[in-house]
């Protein structure tokens, strides 16, 4: 995959078809560095083979992809089972060659801003959905590649743990700045989170619409301009009666 | 609980079925004769489940590194895969007790043929389970780690060889199961000791019970180490849940 001098992606007009299912039709977007882009549609239109796409882990079939060096938090978290927090939360680190004791303490430097202190050692299944996907999280930033790759992060959440995660996540992203590609089927998630929307059609994915949010953070669900946007997207994806 | 119910019920059946004197005791002995003989012969079987277990325990740790090597060796190179499955397969369709006099008559009457055996009873399990466990590794982890850009190396030690440890367990504890048969069998093509051995000479001097004592040691080197395993199992294995038997 061809790397790009700055930290941005840019997606050109690309097409991508796993055996007669066409995925992705011609599509195009862009993130500038620092910039979150939330990628919006319907299940199945594609949207992870697009973040497949930009992580290098699969070649378009036409079209081109130019981005830094990405990082993917899968759709369901991946974290190992096996491994307690701090070690999942290390794992980048661990695969980049980094010792130990030296990927431990650069993770568990992070542990109290996520809320993960006093669950250094504890497994996956030990962690709440939340706190599972802050781990996972921590660990995508951890890999300390320019760009995100964060595939329906929030996805298997409750309502009441997703509006607190985006939160979170909102403020996680101020602290640390990256490019983000979101990818989520939540409209109201993308609005809170992102500078733009690009709003994917059903299968085969094509770009439908692309929304620029220049609110001001923090962003409230209940805000007149969220609102106003969220139903202008809604409308444009054809789900507004 | 209800295990030891049905086994009781069973022993008490036959020991009341030989009593009655409806079964010749030279064909089957009641339990309690079973059981003096034995304690009476407990000099006798004492080393000859020793020499069965070291035989037991040599063959599995053989078929153990064997079983791992080849599964590790197949999930990693397809041509491998491809070159020894049907090799591997092939090898669990030879009876053991035709090949064991031949593997005795090269071997000789050693130690070796019963480790030998023993080994091609048990790797079996053990490479099949832990090849098809290596294939099951979790889709998502594996994403993961190819965009951290992790070598093959780093995917089998870091995913693939922890995900794959409870299915190489459950290929582990097979092979436990059905290691004595290979040794038995290995015994009986030519040996001086052992279970076998003693099995063999209680029939040809119709000590029944004495026979049937021996089977009992089998039987129960059999379950201890099954449940060696098992509790080593829980041990490693402490990441999944696990629901009691019986239970929801």
């Amino acid at each position: 995959m061809p790397a790009k001098g700055d930290s941005g992606v840019t997606v050109a007009e690309v097409r991508k078809a796993f055996g007669p299912v066409q995925a992705l039709d011609r599509v195009s977007l862009e993130a500038a560095p620092r910039e979150v882009v939330a990628v919006v549609g319907p299940s199945g239109c594609g949207k992870s083979t697009l973040l497949e796409l930009v992580c290098g882990l699969a070649e378009p079939d036409g079209g081109s992809v130019e981005a830094a060096p990405a990082a993917l938090m899968p759709q369901r978290d991946g974290l190992l089972p096996w491994l307690s927090a701090l070690d999942n939360a290390a794992l980048a680190l661990r695969v980049g060659g980094t010792g130990r004791a030296a990927a431990r303490a650069a993770a568990h430097e992070h542990f109290a801003a996520f809320g993960l202190e006093g669950f250094e050692r504890a497994r996956p299944r030990e962690l709440s959905g939340g706190m599972r996907q802050r781990v996972a999280f921590l660990r995508t930033l951890l890999a300390g590649r320019p760009v995100l790759c964060l595939d329906e992060p929030f996805g298997a959440l409750d309502a009441l743990t997703r509006t607190q995660m985006q939160r979170w996540l909102a403020s996680a992203l101020e602290r640390e700045p990256r490019t983000v590609l979101l990818v989520t089927h939540d409209v109201e998630e993308a609005v809170l989170l992102a500078d733009r929307l690009v709003l994917l059609s059903p299968r085969p994915g094509r770009v439908i619409a692309t929304l620029d949010i220049s609110l001001s953070r923090p962003r409230h669900r209940t805000d007149a301009d969220v609102v106003a946007l969220r139903e202008r997207a809604l409308e444009a994806l054809g789900a507004d009666a | 609980m209800s295990a030891a119910l049905i086994v009781l019920a069973a022993l008490g059946g036959w020991e009341a079925l030989v009593r009655a004197g409806l079964v010749d005791e030279l064909i089957l002995p009641a339990p309690t004769q079973v059981a003096e003989a034995l304690w009476t012969d407990r000099d006798l079987l004492a080393p000859d489940l020793a020499v069965t277990t070291w035989e037991v325990v040599l063959g599995l740790a053989a078929a153990i590194a064997a079983g791992a090597a080849l599964g590790i060796a197949m999930h990693v190179s397809p041509a491998a895969a491809r070159a020894l499955r049907p090799l591997v397969i092939g090898s669990q369709a030879v009876p053991v007790p035709v090949i064991a006099p031949l593997v005795v008559l090269v071997l000789g009457f050693g130690l070796a043929p019963k480790v030998l055996l023993v080994a091609l009873v048990c790797f079996f399990p053990v490479a099949i389970n832990l090849y098809d466990g290596l294939r099951d590794a979790d889709a998502d982890a594996r994403k993961l780690l190819r965009s951290l850009d992790a070598s093959r190396w780093q995917t089998l030690r870091m995913l693939e060889l922890p995900s794959a440890l409870p299915a190489a367990f459950t290929g582990v504890k097979v092979a436990a199961a059905v290691a004595v048969i290979g040794a038995v069998f290995a015994e009986w093509s030519g040996s001086d000791s052992g279970l076998g051995h003693a099995l063999l000479t209680a029939n040809g001097q119709l000590a029944t019970a004495r026979a049937f004592a021996a089977t009992l040691l089998l039987f129960l080197l059999a379950v201890a180490l099954y449940g060696a395993f098992a509790l080593l199992e829980r041990r490693v294995v402490d990441w999944t849940p696990r629901t009691a038997p019986g239970g929801p």
